[in-house]
């Protein structure tokens, strides 16, 4: 048990549940399924968003919020995926939520039992925004098992700052605040892990920028939408050609459906 | 040329530019994430070979064996509807003594008091019972149920059974997760539908969709329980009559499974021909359920919902039923009327006419149709208050003439019949087409109905 008084997070970090009305920072929660995503956004916002142990539990964004020192986060708890390139409905969310949903910050969640198959999502959000925090979760498993994860050489390979943690008992919980709200302020620079692509390639990814900028000026990377057309992703050149790219940007600003209380409540999960 | 630069032009150019890379870039690319994953997880883990005791390994092969695999499931689940059964039994009995007897105080007071009678028996003979008879049946198995399932969950158990049914999942043509998708629906079929979302293929989506009915939901595991209870297990001697009722409700879960698969056949052959695809399911370690999430995500959030959403449709319908009763025409009251015109079709089904009669009534939220049956006898017959099976099982055999053959026609109806309101608005929701939500509605109804005549004609022939 936690002594709560003496406790640093005592006083700094308070859960605002759906209160949503105002907020000063988005923060994404992403990572691969069955990561403990639903348990660290149970842990920061105070809700109740239902947890399973089985890959697949959450299907739809659940939001809810949390204030720091002060400053108001409304944190987003997206559906796990393995990868930013397939396509089921769960992972299409997720997709579009972290590509035109603009969050100030990401926080990825890693399993740290399974450090290899995780780092290619990471890699991958890595490629479309600066603002990640790789939270490596489940390190009290991983101990049990005989796995020893070095946060810091993590971090100095992906660029960015690694915090470990254990949801379902808070550990760590506050460090990974505290470090989110350091990159958002600044206070923290990152040098995210790039593949280098050939020059070649880098030749025409700067020449496809500006023409789809020109066509969808709102789309906050261009970037990946201009390898995607490289890739010849059927999506995105009929989300492009039919105007709706731009459309999926207004709606990740919308809020969702339904609160992620009334989620629960409707027992919808 | 930016002002006039259409996407027509950016999907031109991007098509150029492609073929110059050539076909393998999304492979390089692919490739270049995967060696980058590898050397920098290298970097970071040390593992300690010597402390590698595995658990989950060793149970994982009990638990997911050719062998083992689906016997054991079967125990497991047999075993939650025992205890559910046992536990539930004296919690139901005891409720229904309490709510009957405040609603013959209730009443009184009210007597007494000189309102008029109609006043009377529309608040308490109508919508007070209709919650009395839907708590008292349903609130003792769910808050026994939900607590069990929620632990199974939290364990990691429900990806194993999606792993041992996966290749009859496959032989039907449909998606190996569907097992999952149908393991949510024990706890409610609309949530069932809305975690369709984990199957990617449209096709193998609308196929769980479609079929996830056919598993019971929690709200009409009740309804089972009691039947099961209350006319399986009585032709039993005692000491049995727990395991048989178990058995009864076991092996309609498992008719419903059957029907999930042979529809899910019949359905990828006919309306959704296509293959099944290839997955990739994680088996996740297990983990220690924790306590206190799983008493409130199981009672609060599923048990208090159910109930709440089967009271609010209850009281209405209590209320339905007292005018009904108490309307006269002619010589009888206007319920009598309607169930005596619904009789032949009831009876052709093995059913009869008050069932179909409190089925019509409970369609908004028909997990209340055994409590609006009830009512409906009640309100019929002379018979003021229900609190023991053995009252229960009077009431239906010797004033009713329900026979075993009833009893296990509505076990199936309530079993395949069409989906409650609330999921036929998810079907909507999910599919956003008014045609599969007709035929996801329609065709278990025309199921039930068809299953149930063959059953109650193949019977009454034999014997």
């Amino acid at each position: 048990m936690h002594d709560c008084d003496s406790c640093p997070v005592h006083g700094e970090l308070s859960r605002m549940g759906i209160s949503l009305a105002k907020f000063d920072h988005l923060v994404a929660l992403a990572g691969n399924p069955n990561t403990g995503k639903s348990s660290i956004f149970n842990a920061l916002t105070g809700l109740r968003q239902h947890t399973g142990n089985w890959p697949g539990k959450t299907v739809t964004r659940a939001e809810g919020g949390f204030a720091f020192r002060d400053v108001r986060y409304k944190l987003v708890d997206l559906p796990g995926t393995y990868s930013l390139l397939s396509a089921s409905q769960d992972e299409e969310i997720a997709r579009d939520f972290l590509l035109f949903g603009k969050p100030d910050c990401v926080i990825t969640v890693v399993d740290a039992t399974a450090l290899e198959r995780n780092l290619n999502l990471v890699l991958q959000i890595l490629e479309i925004t600066d603002k990640v925090v790789v939270c490596v979760n489940l390190m009290d498993e991983a101990r049990r098992k005989g796995i020893e994860v070095d946060v810091r050489s993590l971090s100095r390979d992906l660029g960015v700052p690694a915090v470990p943690t254990v949801a379902r008992s808070g550990d760590g919980l506050f460090e990974l605040t505290s470090t989110v709200a350091d990159l958002i302020s600044g206070a923290i620079t990152t040098r995210p892990a790039r593949a280098e692509a050939p020059p070649e390639v880098r030749s025409l990814i700067d020449e496809l920028i500006p023409l789809i900028e020109s066509v969808a000026p709102s789309l906050p990377n261009p970037r990946w939408v201009a390898y995607r057309l490289l890739d010849g992703d059927h999506r995105v050149r009929q989300a492009l050609l039919s105007g709706e790219l731009e459309q999926l940007v207004a709606k990740q600003a919308a809020p969702v459906e339904r609160p992620s209380q009334k989620i629960a409540l409707e027992g919808a999960q | 040329m930016s002002a006039a630069v259409t996407p027509r032009d950016v999907l031109a150019r991007a098509d150029e530019l492609q073929r110059r890379l050539g076909p393998a870039f999304r492979d390089r690319i692919v490739e270049s994430l995967y060696a980058e994953s590898e050397r920098i997880a290298q970097r970071a883990v040390r593992k300690d070979e010597n402390k590698h005791w595995d658990w989950d390994q060793r149970i994982d092969r009990i638990v997911t064996s050719p062998i083992f695999g689906l016997p054991l499931m079967l125990l497991m689940l047999a075993l939650v509807f025992w205890l559910t059964i046992l536990g539930a039994n004296v919690p139901s009995q005891m409720l229904a003594g309490a709510f009957f007897w405040l609603e013959e105080k209730g009443s009184a007071l009210f007597e007494m008091a000189g309102l008029p009678w109609w006043l009377t028996g529309f608040l308490w003979h109508g919508v007070y019972r209709g919650l009395a008879w839907v708590v008292s049946v349903m609130l003792p198995p769910m808050a026994i149920f939900f607590p069990m399932f929620t632990i199974l969950e939290d364990l990691g158990y429900l990806p194993r059974v999606a792993f041992n049914l996966d290749w009859l999942f496959k032989r039907a043509g449909a998606h190996g997760k569907q097992a999952l998708t149908m393991a949510m629906g024990f706890g409610c079929n609309a949530a069932g539908i809305i975690s369709t979302r984990v199957i990617d293929s449209p096709r193998e989506r609308l196929i769980a969709i479609l079929t996830n009915n056919f598993v019971p939901c929690n709200g009409r595991f009740p309804t089972l329980i009691m039947l099961g209870s209350v006319f399986v297990a009585a032709a039993f001697p005692p000491v049995f009559a727990s395991f048989a009722a178990a058995g009864a409700v076991v092996l309609v879960v498992l008719i419903g499974i059957a029907f999930t698969l042979v529809l899910s056949w019949l359905l990828s052959r006919t309306l959704l021909k296509g293959e099944a695809s290839a997955f990739s399911l994680e088996l996740p370690p297990y983990r220690r359920p924790s306590i206190l999430r799983i008493l409130y995500t199981s009672l609060i959030d599923r048990t208090l919902f159910v109930l709440w959403r089967a009271v609010l449709t209850a009281a209405p319908a209590g209320a339905v039923i007292w005018i009904l009763a108490n309307i006269k025409v002619g010589d009888s009251s206007l319920a009598t009327h309607v169930a005596d015109f619904l009789d032949p079709l009831g009876k052709a089904v093995g059913l009869d006419g008050v069932i179909l009669l409190a089925y019509i009534i409970a369609i908004p939220a028909n997990e209340i149709v055994v409590p609006t049956m009830l009512m409906v006898y009640m309100g019929v017959g002379m018979m003021t208050d229900i609190t023991t099976y053995d009252e229960l099982r009077h009431l239906l055999v010797d004033q009713h003439g329900w026979t075993l053959l009833t009893a296990a026609c509505l076990m199936l109806f309530s079993l395949l019949h069409n989906p409650c309101a609330t999921t036929i608005l998810t079907i909507y929701k999910e599919t956003k087409s008014r045609k599969w939500t007709v035929v996801g509605a329609l065709m278990p109804l025309a199921i039930a109905f068809l299953v149930t005549f063959l059953v109650a004609t193949v019977a009454r022939a034999v014997f």
